[in-house]
């Protein structure tokens, strides 16, 4: 049987590289690899060389020098006297920020619209189709700087607040600031807390953890746990003897008190924004150039994930609503029980690649003012310190380590919800 | 042991960088038109009319060098850079030198590597505010929002300023003048803040320019001037030449209405002589022939004229020349002699 293709040992010969097809296919692989690879080599050297006749070795000390300009949007602490490393560290949390709140935004608007398209409403599918079509082509830079310059023209500024008969109010019973410049809304204090723990020291990683909402945090889960164990007693107790013991109110409470009872001892209140001087001081501040930006890039995003969510639903073959009827399953029990989980699998891989888009396009940002990665490192530290290379080499490394880590848990997530052959 | 290292690389490439440098003079005549790059628009400075044509005082350098080196005037392709994209453009060779009002620091110079051949404005840093804000100085400004253009010295003197002054503020960064202009009319920014120069420049394109005010504290030096890549000193000695041309131009009375007559032939001054090419071999010294220097101050106008058409009081920017006239008038306007 194996006369027919066994090779002639020894008698191996150079040109055999080409016309033995046998070897053919790995002697064009190596040739490629030898030749991409120089390329890249001399990509390397040229860059490196003509960088040197400039005069600028790559270097990424200036990283430590101090960055010498201001961030409005900061999650951790920052002034001027901090160094650029920590600028591009509070830029890359405003990317991951604007990038999470974009991704659930876009997925809930998504889905919804993904589903009403396939509505019996004729008037309802349409206006979604109209809403997919607009947003998906047209250019999200334009849906970025447009909502901007909504927010702009049309909300009042802060003066406007001022005076005895001021042309805007504060809305929601006095509670939240809708201005010009973002919307103020309030914010939970503690009059009481137990501060921060400090993180890191005075690096430029350094951070704070509130110590007051870990506290909540471990209580409240401590609640979630025992309310856990109380229902499996009741299930226990209903398994042995067929009578359920009544015990929602312990759950509730074992829940509920210790938390408000820990609310109360840190003197949590809220904190409500008021206009001083030349603007709206305490609540939290959500600028405008946050809400614009991640306004545009959810409900651009949501539409490509609208269309794929439809088509999702679509293939899954109708005979399973048709089982489903048959078994007597109502139609939303239906949507929720057979018909989404088996679209899943169709909607997961590309909502993946969405995911990364949105990520991706949030580098747009500077366009509105947003200080990101994009805007800090690769902007103004750029810019200042004139280290192209080594700046977008980092912002290239950063944006690929976000990318690189939705896309492992969104794989992740895939392979848990795959269709699993038994 | 580490410093020497550097330094002997520095000087390696400091060598390197000086044989290999490209001859932009070379590639400019070539070319037959000059790459210079400009603000994205900036009335006074730098902005296309209605029929996009450029004008303005920096557009008039670049036209003045455009004009000495090739003899046309128009032969220029101007760039736009916004305060971001400038340094880049210039660095890769994009341009071949940038007229935008562009202040000359150390470490633009020492570490960006461009050479500032000249000033052609002495400006500071100011800020504007709606007088309706009821602010009379900038020491008031605690807690205001600030708009800045983003990439500029301004960004930084900024923080130093408030930091100095223990106040806080909230910066809007922005990307361009127009930009800046559009959110500071809407009243997103209590405050913009740039080069005073430009602040007038922007507050004149206003619909109403008298509701107003610059504030009186100008928190900076910003010597603003043309500026090419280091390496190349012969094409860095053209541009720094041509603008003090229009300098010595307007010191000695040399203007856009006499100089047909002046450049004729030989007259009895000779610096005037030696700068209008009637005499001596200045321009061949250059690179150039005898006459760039009249072609370039017959481009726009001797510096003052370039100043008075431009930004000065009879225009709606209306600009004093204050630090700006020439150094026999009380200014700091003072070109090095012609010989
Ligand atoms: N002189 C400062 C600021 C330069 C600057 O950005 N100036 C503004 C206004 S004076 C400008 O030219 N804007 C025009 C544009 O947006 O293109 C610097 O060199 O960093």
């Amino acid at each position: 049987m194996t006369t027919m293709t066994d090779p002639h040992q020894g008698s191996f010969r150079l040109s055999m590289l080409i016309y033995d097809s046998r070897y053919r296919s790995m002697t064009i692989q190596i040739v490629a690899l030898i030749g991409f690879l120089t390329l890249i080599g001399w990509l390397i050297s040229n860059t490196a060389q003509n960088l040197i006749t400039l005069g600028k070795e790559p270097s990424f000390g200036f990283m430590l020098e101090p960055a010498g300009y201001d961030i409005n949007q900061r999650l951790l602490d920052y002034d001027s006297q901090d160094s650029h490393l920590r600028a591009a560290l509070i830029g890359l949390l405003n990317t991951l920020l604007v990038a999470v709140m974009g991704c659930l935004a876009a997925t809930v608007i998504g889905v919804v619209v993904g589903v009403l398209r396939l509505s019996k409403n004729w008037i309802v599918s349409r206006l979604m189709a109209v809403y997919v079509e607009g947003f998906r082509n047209v250019p999200v830079l334009l849906w970025i700087v447009f909502a901007m310059a909504i927010l702009i023209e049309t909300l009042p500024p802060p003066n406007a607040f001022r005076g005895e008969n001021p042309e805007a109010t504060m809305k929601l019973g006095e509670t939240v600031a809708v201005t010009n410049r973002g919307i103020y809304i309030p914010e939970p204090l503690f009059s009481r807390g137990i501060g921060d723990a400090h993180v890191f020291g005075d690096t430029s990683l350094r951070f704070d953890v509130s110590l007051d909402l870990i506290a909540l945090a471990s209580v409240f889960i401590a609640g979630l746990l025992i309310s856990g164990l109380i229902n499996r007693r009741a299930n226990a107790t209903q398994n042995a003897t067929g009578v359920r013991p009544t015990v929602w109110y312990w759950r509730l409470a074992v829940v509920v008190l210790p938390t408000a009872i820990l609310l109360w001892v840190l003197g949590c209140h809220m904190g409500y924004p008021e206009l001083k001087g030349f603007n709206f001081k305490g609540g939290t501040h959500m600028r405008n150039s946050l809400i614009a930006l991640w306004a545009a890039l959810s409900l651009y995003t949501a539409a490509f994930i609208a269309e794929i969510v439809r088509a999702g639903i679509l293939a899954v073959s109708k005979g399973q609503t048709e089982a489903a009827n048959a078994l007597g399953i109502r139609p939303n029990k239906t949507m929720s029980l057979v018909v989404l989980p088996q679209a899943l699998r169709v909607i997961i891989p590309p909502l993946i690649s969405n995911y990364l888009n949105l990520t991706k396009n949030s580098s747009l940002a500077i366009a509105v003012g947003y200080m990101d990665i994009t805007g800090t490192l690769g902007g103004i530290t750029l810019n200042q310190t004139g280290r192209e290379l080594e700046t977008l080499l980092m912002l290239m490394l950063c944006y690929l380590i976000i990318s690189l880590t939705i896309s492992g848990v969104m794989n992740w997530y895939n392979e848990s919800v795959k269709l699993k052959e038994r | 042991m580490k410093k020497t290292v550097f330094l002997g690389a520095l000087t390696v490439a400091g060598l390197a960088a000086g044989a290999s440098a490209a001859a932009t003079l070379d590639d400019v005549k070539a070319r037959g038109k000059l790459n210079c790059g400009v603000t994205t628009g900036l009335v006074g400075f730098a902005a296309p009319d209605a029929n996009g044509h450029w004008d303005g005082f920096d557009v008039g350098v670049c036209r003045a060098v455009a004009a000495a080196v090739l003899g046309d005037a128009e032969a220029v392709e101007f760039v736009p850079t916004t305060g971001k994209t400038r340094f880049t453009a210039l660095a890769s060779g994009e341009i071949d030198m940038l007229a935008r009002n562009t202040t000359w620091t150390l470490s633009r110079d020492v570490d960006l590597k461009f050479t500032f051949v000249g000033v052609n404005y002495y400006d500071g840093q100011g800020f504007m505010v709606p007088k309706g804000l009821g602010v009379s100085s900038a020491k008031e400004l605690d807690g205001a929002t600030v708009c800045i253009q983003t990439g500029t010295t301004t960004e930084l003197n900024l923080a130093d300023f408030f930091r100095a002054n223990n106040m806080s503020y909230e910066p809007v960064p922005i990307e361009t003048n127009a930009e800046a202009q559009q959110q500071y009319l809407a009243g997103a920014c209590d405050v913009y803040t740039t080069d005073a120069s430009g602040l007038a420049a922007t507050r004149a394109t206003f619909e109403a320019p008298a509701d107003h005010v610059l504030l009186p504290e100008i928190i900076s030096k910003e010597p603003l001037g043309p500026l090419v890549r280091h390496g190349d000193n012969e094409w860095g000695d053209v541009v720094r030449w041509t603008l003090n041309a229009l300098i010595s131009a307007e010191e000695l009375g040399i203007t856009s209405a006499n100089i047909g007559e002046l450049g004729a032939a030989a007259g009895d001054n000779p610096e005037v002589n030696r700068i209008l090419g009637t005499e001596g071999n200045l321009g061949e010294m250059l690179g150039l022939d005898a006459g760039w220097a009249k072609a370039a101050i017959m481009a726009g106008g001797n510096y003052g004229e370039l100043f008075e058409k431009n930004i000065g009081e009879n225009t709606p920017i209306a600009l004093s020349r204050g630090l700006n006239a020439q150094w026999q008038d009380g200014g700091l306007i003072y070109s090095p002699p012609f010989r």
